[in-house]
């Protein structure tokens, strides 16, 4: 591979895998009330 | 309770909803990733700009598509409805644009059931190379007994068995309901879905020539940024691959606790869907590296993608590779999953409406939808003919059924309801990082343009030339006819009237996501007719 594909390989995975890390990161850290009062399915 | 406020409670409960945030997140993921994120998205990539293209394709992510996903979210868990009666409570007219979306999802949900049963037959035709020396012919030839381009009823056995056993499996999950199918089968098959393909992306690296495969995926032609084609074709990817736009989304949200976070969860799925098409582009093009040093010819000559690349080229490479049965197993089995997966959310939207509109069961309303679209599948897409309808179906409702709703919708919803201030300030009270000015912008402005944009193109193609030189009966009835005849139906259906008792005019009571857990909505005040 040449070094212009594996710069832009590695680039594309920091930033979409990174993002995608740093979005679950975030959403845990953050967390939210659990709704399952009004959550349960009964799905009539 | 008032009788209103406890009617509405009644309703979200017989809806059913996701058990959690996670059951939710996997389940938007299953829909986002699809056939398009393994067959499309590589050579998508390959063909414009190749590692260049990761700059358009990240701007369409951030500036059109993330913000895009969360305004459906934001009408769908706002408003707490199918898409009909989303729309119809943020304004009583946009109703049709919901009822637009769901005769969308109805017409891809039967032909997308066919390659599905097409990939199933393949994960076994894997295990002994069935398609032999010549896999275009056994494939066009042995398999689907394509012949002339005509409409006939001459039915294909091959095809119609898995067919049949794909939508009753779908049919299965759909009458569990919310939590129990949808949920429960996103809990098992993502995981089963991320595990399989990356086993097949370890074994494609593994082949002779994967690094050529690799080097002709991302070697960059930043020249190729230059184009305006390229753009489009990068947020024409973004658009198509997060199922955005044609009521998946609103439904989705509408199932989800009242006090999640929709923006974080937007994100998740958003780089989830955008992180398995890279995994897609690095599986592939390892495969084809190897398939065009097999052949002693360059990448450039082996790259396809659609249905080329995953029943010629893949079939191709799994007889000449080492393990290749394995391969095969992987690569369609990860089809069938990922179609399943996303086939179950775009069936639900209409099954979702319906229940909505005329307040039936889920039994009830799984068999009013999915018996027709199952028989109208069978029907279409197990003939001879089959694969030319759905090549034409499938490219004029991608191009200008999902692409022109999508528009639309979004810009009656930013101009003329002027609904994304109260739709952002709904998403920013638990979601984190909060929405402002900058993603009504995006939404309102970039968005649209990014959309208009894939339009102009394609339309431009289609007006040059006949699509793939079919014949214009074929794309008059089965193309430009049927996107006419989708948004006419969908505002005639508007015109039906709801059900007793259904609210509509605004977020129904209890959707308040400040309001305290178990509070009383009515008694608060809040939420209650505009």
């Amino acid at each position: 591979m040449s070094t212009a594909a594996i710069v832009m390989m590695v680039v594309a995975m920091l930033v979409i895998w990174g993002g995608l890390a740093l979005a679950v990161a975030s959403l845990v850290r953050h967390g939210a009330v659990e709704d399952r009062t009004e959550n349960q399915p009964r799905d009539l | 309770m008032t009788g209103q406020a406890t009617g509405q409670v009644e309703q979200e409960r017989r809806r059913g909803a996701f058990s959690s945030r996670r059951v939710f997140i996997l389940a938007a993921i299953g829909s986002a990733v699809g056939l398009g994120n393994i067959w499309r998205f590589p050579y998508v990539a390959y063909e414009n700009g190749g590692g260049a293209f990761v700059l358009p394709y990240l701007v369409a992510l951030l500036t059109a598509g993330i913000p895009f996903l969360l305004l459906d979210y934001a009408i769908g868990h706002r408003h707490r409805g199918s898409a009909p009666l989303s729309f119809a409570r943020l304004r009583r007219g946009a109703e049709g644009l919901g009822w637009w979306q769901v005769g969308i999802c109805f017409v891809i949900a039967i032909y997308y059931a066919a390659v599905i049963a097409w990939a199933l037959r393949y994960t076994f035709f894997s295990l002994d190379e069935a398609w032999g020396a010549d896999p275009e012919g056994f494939f066009f030839g042995e398999f689907l007994q394509a012949g002339d381009v005509r409409v006939t009823a001459d039915v294909v056995p091959g095809v119609l068995l898995p067919l049949a056993v794909v939508w009753l499996a779908v049919l299965v999950i759909m009458a569990l309901g919310v939590q129990k199918g949808i949920g429960a089968t996103s809990l098992v098959f993502i995981p089963v879905l991320v595990l399989a393909f990356a086993a097949l992306v370890v074994q494609a690296l593994l082949l002779d020539g994967a690094a050529e495969g690799l080097d002709a995926l991302f070697t960059p032609d930043w020249s190729a940024l230059g184009e305006a084609s390229v753009w489009a074709a990068a947020f024409g990817q973004i658009f198509f691959s997060l199922s955005i736009g044609f009521g998946i989304m609103i439904t989705y949200a509408s199932y989800v606790g009242r006090r999640e976070d929709m923006i974080g969860s937007g994100l998740v799925v958003g780089f989830s869907n955008s992180g398995f098409e890279l995994l897609a582009g690095i599986g592939v093009f390892a495969a084809l590296g190897f398939m065009a040093q097999a052949n002693g010819v360059g990448v450039g000559e082996v790259a396809s993608d659609g249905i080329g690349l995953a029943f010629i080229a893949f079939p191709t490479i799994i007889s000449e590779a080492p393990a290749g049965a394995l391969i095969g197993v992987l690569f369609f089995g990860s089809l069938v999953i990922a179609g399943i997966t996303s086939l179950v959310s775009v069936i639900e939207v209409v099954i979702s409406a319906v229940r909505d509109k005329l307040d039936t069961g889920r039994l009830a309303a799984t068999f009013a939808v999915g018996i027709p679209a199952a028989l109208l599948s069978l029907v279409l897409f197990s003939t001879t003919s089959g694969i030319y309808v759905l090549d034409v179906v499938d490219h004029f409702v991608n191009q200008y059924g999902i692409l022109v709703v999508a528009l639309v919708s979004m810009l009656i919803v930013a101009w003329a309801l002027r609904a994304l201030g109260g739709l952002g300030a709904h998403l920013n009270v638990h979601g984190r990082p909060r929405v402002g000015a900058g993603w009504r912008v995006l939404v309102s402005l970039v968005a649209p343009v990014g959309l208009a944009l894939v339009l102009f193109f394609s339309l431009r193609d289609d007006l040059d030339e006949p699509y793939e030189g079919y014949p214009g009966w074929l794309l008059l009835v089965f193309g430009w006819l049927l996107v006419v005849v989708l948004p006419l139906l969908g505002f005639l259906l508007a015109r039906l009237p709801w059900r007793a008792g259904t609210h509509l005019d605004g977020p129904p009571p209890g959707s308040d996501p400040t309001a305290p857990l178990h509070a009383n909505p009515a008694t608060r005040g809040e939420g209650g007719p505009r």
